[in-house]
């Protein structure tokens, strides 16, 4: 059984898109927090902090979840995949990343890196989804520039399905 | 935004989970996905001692048929039972209401358990689990009790849990008859203003679920025989449980959803059944 008492600081592990990592955490300390003051990977947004916003999504264990919503010692031992992992080794884009671009995708970009994370585990679950689902996965994220639109056309291009045209709504 | 400090114990069995709530009691505060848990403590609604962390508890991982109903452990997330491939046949009640749980990233780590304890009365699983008179079963060093839905749920977030106890499942019948459910909310993922579910087992005995109307899901037995019996029924349930106001809605408009949405929804399960 583990147990870390208040104001305690644990030494966890977690792996860290491939990487083992270690760093120290209170038990209050959450996983969005420890991802980017503890480890040092800033791409993790954080907003709202009360699961509302969906900006710090990441991936746990490959299922997206709000980092937020997560304590940082329930990671411990656990696969953390953050929107660092997402292009290679030489800054190139991955195929939803790159389709992001090509549809102005992200106007500040603060929201993107959680979108991308959530429409990574869903494109993993359902490689070809309706423009229908798109939206409705995407309603667990906000875009206060609201550009909703060119996020919808971006994941429906990386998933290779075509956007619903003007006439078949 | 950040929780006040508590103390963080992840226990790997059931025993080590109810010791620990027998000393703590009413300190300890049981932690599974935390998707409403964690956001009040963020917001410092709840400021527990201790979080007891369950989700590693093997023994709680597991959906399964036992006697004619499923038995979803207290580890297993919404999304979880959403995949389950068994679900549209056995429980297609929460195959349609699951999808309205929060959103898919929360469905990833929110539990169905979780929701039962948490006791909102506008929660999607709970108005399930009582149109299908489920059952919720209770762990505590004192042994175990098994309670219907409806004397689980109390009112608003108060259940019939003591603090020594651990909800370590809840138990869905498989019933036969036609089933469906809709809700209306502001935006797709909020919470619901008011939420209906129906099954229909024959012509003259629909169960009618409703949600967001008084402070537990309610259900009645509604005798479907002709529309304007059905209509009639709807009138008067919906000054039975006059509902309530709130930021989100007025009683008077929690009615007018009511009777506008439950006859929808009882014809839609009628038409299933047939």
């Amino acid at each position: 059984m583990r147990r870390v008492n208040k104001g305690e600081r644990a030494r966890l592990s977690l792996t860290l898109n491939g990487r083992k990592l270690s760093g120290d955490a209170e038990p209050r300390m959450l996983l969005s927090d420890f991802i980017r003051h503890v480890l040092g990977a800033t791409g993790t947004h954080v907003g709202c902090e009360h699961g509302v916003c969906g900006c710090c999504t990441v991936l746990l264990d490959g299922a997206a979840v709000r980092s937020c919503l997560t304590l940082a010692m329930q990671a411990e031992g656990r696969a953390v995949t953050t929107v660092e992992s997402l292009a290679d080794g030489n800054g190139k884009l991955n195929t939803l990343q790159q389709a992001f671009q090509n549809n102005h995708a992200l106007q500040c970009g603060f929201c993107t890196p959680g979108i991308l994370m959530s429409f990574t585990d869903f494109l993993r679950r359902n490689p070809h989804p309706t423009q229908a689902e798109v939206v409705d996965v995407l309603s667990g994220h906000l875009c206060r520039c609201t550009g909703y639109t060119g996020i919808v056309a971006a994941v429906l291009e990386a998933a290779g399905s075509k956007p619903k045209t003007e006439e078949s709504h | 935004m950040k929780p006040r400090p508590f103390d963080y114990v992840r226990p790997e069995t059931v025993d080590e989970a109810v010791a620990i709530l027998a000393e703590h009691g009413d300190d300890a505060r049981v932690l599974a996905g935390g998707q409403t848990l964690l956001a009040m403590l963020n917001l410092r609604v709840v400021e527990p001692v201790m979080l007891v962390d369950i989700t590693r508890i093997g023994e709680l991982g597991d959906i399964r048929e036992v006697g004619g109903k499923v038995e979803v452990g207290a580890a297993v997330t919404q999304n979880r039972l959403l995949s389950w491939p068994a679900l549209a046949g056995k429980l297609p009640l929460l195959a349609a209401a699951l999808p309205f749980v929060g959103h898919f990233q929360t469905r990833n780590k929110g539990t169905v358990c979780g929701s039962v304890a948490h006791a909102d009365p506008t929660s999607e699983i709970p108005l399930s689990l009582a149109v299908l008179e489920g059952e919720v079963v209770l762990r505590s060093q004192r042994g175990t009790r098994v309670l219907p839905a409806a004397d689980f749920q109390q009112g608003m977030l108060t259940t019939a849990r003591e603090p020594d106890e651990l909800i370590t499942a809840v138990r869905f019948p498989v019933v036969k008859g036609g089933v469906a459910f809709r809700e209306v909310a502001r935006r797709h993922g909020d919470f619901a203003i008011v939420g209906i579910a129906a099954l229909a087992e024959g012509k003259d005995s629909i169960r009618l679920g409703v949600a967001g109307m008084v402070d537990r899901p309610s259900v009645s037995r509604i005798k479907g025989s002709s529309a304007s019996d059905i209509r009639d029924a709807i009138e008067r349930l919906a000054w039975k449980l006059e509902g309530y106001d709130d930021v989100h809605a007025s009683a008077r408009m929690r009615r007018d959803l009511l009777r506008g949405i439950a006859p929808v929804v009882i014809e839609e399960a009628l038409r299933c059944a047939a």
